[in-house]
């Protein structure tokens, strides 16, 4: 690969100091303290609807300013997904509108039924504990198949048969022909070929950011202001337009520095109705912030999944069909609906579709009263490739097969370009996946440690194990891909970077300024970012999700910066007509055609700025619609020690080797590999939203009761690359963000079937399923 | 913000007594690892309390008394038993456990007494105390009492200590200690910052031939809703062979537990870990008696 000036290096994050040293400022140190605080009541049933609520008593607690309930709120429904809207001419791709502020309709525990304005939250607090609710209660479903059967009462009027969306993807009957089959199912159950059958399942897991979903709003002449913590202003924006009925132009979202967000803040969860509860107290600062509690069960967590699948392939080691059908709970609201799992039933195909002749690809997406869920860090591709890295687990453990060399024969290659695709646009336009593996294979000492392992017999055992995965980049073209970037010009020749992008602790910010300043041709420190985001200032961004950014918002970056330097050399041309064309810049300088210095940098800027005669203030603003996809890969291996007679396995080495394109800051992306690889181990072994079927009460929402693994836990997390040139992304790079969480999981698993033989489809394997598993097959 | 009604700080001892004599409604709190959790989340809003948490002279640290008896005061942090030179060479298995509860953070404000008196089955100090078999002063304007551990609990959470009543001492008696090595067990979904899914303690002390029990005690959290002694499996075990031991013991220890069934773990769970855990700390509290197996 060419040798870039600024994109590759391992630059030191444009927000380290500030956030080292505390002085970087997020939403609640800028909340201008004292102000009104917020409080939402939560139903206490899981199904049903609010009959009457009498506030009257909750009114006279002192410090109380108002108290408002479902009966107040504007009766209209509004979409919350963090997705692009749609202009009229192309509506049906809009999110479906199954919100209200607060809603007397109680679909779930803990539904938004009233909220408390006061002085404090200690007011509000006690006003909440004297609201008296009389509800009309109804069944509870938690089941997805016993939703699908139909419901007295839809949980939700728009989606009669609780049923969001079901797709099918299957080979087309001339490609099955070709093979002489008529169905897929023909080809999954010929029996010339092996078949096997598996069922498997995937919880909820919760994203757990360290700063909690918290905004605070006040109103500037008719205008509400909402300064929050989001990965989506822009999108917020147009939402709390919806939601109050009022011209999206009046809404003004500032986000400062976020805390994470993991796909939580690419919701719109109580802005909207903080922004109204403003509006009630007569435009006075109200905060809203969330409780750990509360993040647990009323904002979204993955979506738990079920999938049944079956697979034919022969002796020679190659899959000939495969056939997923996914099952995903949305629970009580639609919010990102059927996306996500279409994307792990795809991931699926992808991943192992090579020498396939026919595949079937099915999905449904269903209503149910369990708390409602939305994106999570890499949005239903963990769920996907657990499934299928479960199915090549047990396929090779069957056949006595080496887990990698099998895997190798079927995975993914460079050119593959997914059938099922509008346009094909879904497609491996590289793939080091192969040379990835063989790099993790060798750290792991994997045909050491398989040979060194084979035998053991006793409570305590060894294995390794290996899993793969795919992640495509952006969302183009399922739906609108589109980021802007302004870049301007200082007087000293520095330059002002703005994005509508969202840096959330992820490290955009640091990229784009690399970016800019290798498209520009001027040093890293001489870009100055704008990390907050004010949406009647900086430009149109759809926001922080689908691991978009370096690659579409990143694009913009480049379009723009490309831009601006065209604009400052033939500003430097008009001031030096005389020097030999085309001039360049470089190191601070502009040089004539012939190499000789022409002038400095700082010096044209200093025109641009001040000449008489010339002035031209110089600055790019630039637009990028992406309608291109590249697929990441990449692979986890993993070594643990399992304790069967207490469950408990002992993660001892881990690597993940990635394909991300290339690195546009190698040290920012390994810190994003180790942390997915973190969160997949706790959702790999404890993590899990734990729900009572009977009520759809979340049972364990602290974080005491979820299990987010420790620094006891996870052990030193190994990250390694094997850079490919993507030749759609800006500069060569594919996705990164989500990527590192969607392999290590399966790889564990593996490991542990490699030490004990025992199957286990069911994430997270928490120690009491390994227990019973490990009893189930007569080892304990 | 927090829902505190009134906070009292106590002067001394018998001025917390009197507060509490005072006020039908207060409360002691020391550290407020536990009691703060009830008051955000609501069960004790607009509390009243009355907090020992700077009576240091009178409650804080660990002594060996002229007979050899080891006195906790009950505002010890739990770090602060682990690292004190008298618990780790009288009852070191006691300090090992206030190395277990939560994080660094919490073990550097959550005290010994609090442990106690939050009468959790699952506190971390419980099963150990109860197999050192530790005395509980109480202290309150209508005087003093000394409780036995083994009858302190009354059921999940609660204990014969009044409202008004201040633990001032907890009490491990030399013969309680005295040649015996120990080990507890903390059994959690993860290394840290976790409660007990399942607790264990076991002291054994060993014949002179390094390999017989002379005595044992095995007590547990978890296993039963408040802490346990499992005295039959102690009757049946002593003058057994380590090893053989460590086979029995655990399905005797099971015979006198009734764990629960509960969404945080499920009774064969427990039971499992119940018969695991207790043939692993007895062989580990016996190899650190110098037992070979």
């Amino acid at each position: 690969m060419e040798q870039l000036r600024e994109v590759g290096k391992p630059e030191k994050r444009v927000d380290a100091f500030d956030k080292v040293t505390g002085r970087a400022m997020f939403t609640d140190d800028l909340c201008p303290k004292p102000c009104l605080e917020a409080r939402v009541l939560h139903a206490t049933i899981g199904n049903g609807r609010v009959v009457s609520i009498d506030t009257s008593e909750a009114r006279k607690v002192p410090g109380v300013v108002g108290v408002f309930t479902c009966f107040d709120t504007p009766d209209w429904a509004y979409p919350v997904a963090g997705h692009p809207w749609y202009a009229d001419s192309k509506a049906a791709k809009r999110d479906l509108a199954d919100r209200k502020l607060l809603d007397s309709r109680v679909r779930m525990y803990g539904d938004n039924i009233a909220a408390v304005v006061a002085e404090d939250t200690v007011a509000c607090d006690r006003a909440l504990r004297k609201i008296k609710v009389e509800y009309e209660e109804w069944p509870v479903v938690y089941d997805p198949v016993e939703s699908l059967k139909g419901t007295e009462h839809p949980v939700q009027d728009i989606k009669p048969d609780n049923l969001v969306a079901h797709t099918c993807a299957l080979t087309s009957p001339e490609k099955l022909a070709e093979h002489g089959y008529e169905t897929v199912d023909d080809a999954l159950n010929d029996p010339a070929y092996h078949h096997i059958a598996i069922h498997t399942e995937t919880g909820e897991q919760s994203q757990v950011h360290i700063e909690t979903c918290v905004s605070y709003c006040y109103m500037e002449g008719k205008k509400i202001v909402c300064v929050a913590s989001t990965q989506i202003p822009h999108i917020m924006r147009r939402v709390i337009g919806q939601a109050l009925g009022i011209p999206w132009g009046d809404v003004r979202v500032i986000k400062p520095y976020i805390g994470g967000g993991f796909g939580t803040k690419q919701d719109i969860h109580f802005e909207p109705l903080n922004a109204w509860l403003c509006q009630q107290v007569g435009g006075r600062c109200v905060r809203l912030e969330l409780s750990r509690e509360e993040l647990f069960w009323d904002t979204s967590g993955r979506q738990p999944k079920s999938f049944d699948v079956e697979a034919s392939y022969g002796d020679d080691m190659l899959l000939h069909a495969r056939s997923i059908r996914g099952i995903s709970n949305t629970g009580a609201y639609i919010h990102h609906g059927h996306a996500l799992v279409l994307n792990s039933v795809n991931t699926f195909r992808w991943l192992y579709h090579t020498n396939e002749v026919a595949s079937r690809s099915e999905a449904w997406t269903v209503l149910t009263n369990g708390p409602h869920t939305g994106a999570m860090r890499a949005y239903g591709v963990p769920e996907g490739v657990w499934t299928a890295e479960c199915l090549m687990g047990d396929i090779a453990y069957d056949n006595g097969w080496d887990g990698l060399e099998f895997r190798l024969k079927n995975c993914i290659r460079e050119g593959f370009v997914d059938e099922f695709t509008p346009g094909g646009a879904v497609a491996a336009h590289t793939c080091t996946l192969p040379e990835c593996a063989a790099k993790g294979a060798e750290w792991i000492r994997w045909d050491q440690k398989k040979r060194e392992y084979a035998n053991e017999t006793g409570p305590i055992r060894h294995g390794v194990g290996v899993a793969f995965f795919v992640y495509k980049t952006a969302v183009a073209p399922f739906a609108l891909e589109t980021a802007t970037a302004r870049v301007t010009l200082n007087q000293d020749g520095s330059v002002q970077l703005q994005m509508g992008a969202t840096e959330i602790g992820q490290g955009a910010d640091t990229v784009f300024t690399q970016m800019a300043a290798e498209a520009i041709g001027i040093d890293f420190a001489d870009v100055h970012i704008v990390s907050f985001q004010d949406t009647d200032v900086t430009p149109y961004d759809a926001g922080a999700y689908a691991s978009r950014q370096t690659y579409v918002s990143g694009t913009a970056v480049k379009k723009a910066g490309e831009e601006l330097r065209a604009k400052i050399l033939a500003f430097a041309q008009r001031l030096f007509p005389e020097a030999p064309a085309p001039l360049d810049l470089r190191d601070h300088m502009i040089f004539d055609a012939t190499g000789a210095e022409v002038t400095t940098l700082a010096n044209v800027a200093l025109e641009a700025f001040y000449n008489t005669e010339e002035n031209d203030a110089l600055s790019a603003y630039a637009t990028a619609n992406i309608h291109t996809n590249t697929i990441a890969t990449g692979c986890t291996f993993a070594d643990v020690t399992v304790d069967m007679p207490l469950g408990q396995v002992t993660v001892n080495r881990i690597i993940s080797v990635q394909d991300n394109g290339r690195l546009i800051n190698p040290k920012l992306v390994e810190q994003q590999v180790h942390g997915g690889m973190g969160q997949s181990i706790g959702f790999a072994l404890s993590e899990e939203v734990l729900v009572d079927p009977k009520t759809s009460r979340v049972l364990n929402d602290t974080l005491l009761d979820y299990k987010v693994p420790t620094f006891m836990d996870v052990p030193d997390l190994k990250a390694d690359f094997v850079e490919s040139d993507d030749p759609t992304g800006p500069y060569g790079n594919k996705a990164v963000g989500e990527t590192p969480i969607i392999s290590p999981a399966p790889a564990i698993r593996d490991a542990i079937l490699d030490a004990t033989g025992v199957k286990f489809y069911h994430m997270p394997m928490t120690p009491q399923r390994l227990v019973e598993g490990f009893k189930r097959e007569g080892l304990i | 913000m927090y829902d505190i009604e009134s906070l009292y700080e106590a002067t001394s001892v018998a001025d917390a007594c009197r507060a509490l004599a005072e006020d039908p409604q207060a409360m002691v709190i020391a550290g407020g690892t536990d009691v703060l959790v009830k008051v955000r989340s609501g069960k004790f809003a607009g509390a009243h309390l009355v907090s020992i948490h700077g009576l240091h002279d009178e409650l804080d640290g660990v002594e060996l008394a002229p007979d050899g008896t080891v006195e906790i005061g009950p505002i010890t942090w739990f770090h602060h038993v682990t690292t004190s030179p008298v618990a780790r060479e009288r009852v070191l298995t006691l300090a090992e456990a206030c190395d277990t509860p939560g994080g660094p953070q919490l073990r550097v404000s959550g005290t010994i007494g609090g442990n106690v008196c939050n009468a959790a089955t699952s506190a971390d100090t419980a099963s150990t105390l109860v197999a050192y078999g530790a005395l509980l002063d109480l202290q309150s304007v209508r005087g003093t009492r000394t409780v036995p551990i083994t009858e302190w609990y009354t059921g999940p959470g609660r204990c014969v200590r009044e409202r008004d009543e201040v633990l001032v001492k907890i009490r491990i008696p030399r013969e309680n200690y005295e040649g015996f090595t120990g080990h507890y067990f903390k059994y959690g979904k993860r290394r840290a910052l976790e409660i007990a899914t399942m607790g264990c303690c076991c002291l054994v002390k060993l014949a002179d031939d390094r390999r017989t029990i002379d005595d044992i005690r095995l007590a547990f959290g978890v296993a039963a809703p408040t802490p346990i002694r499992t005295r039959g499996a102690e009757d049946a075990v002593r003058g057994m062979d380590v090893a053989e031991a460590a086979e029995k013991v655990g399905e005797l220890a099971l015979a006198e537990c009734h764990p629960r069934d509960s969404w945080r773990a499920s009774k064969e769970f427990r039971e499992q870990l119940i018969r695991e855990m207790s043939r692993r700390s007895l062989l580990e509290a016996a190899r650190k008696g110098g037992a070979e197996v």
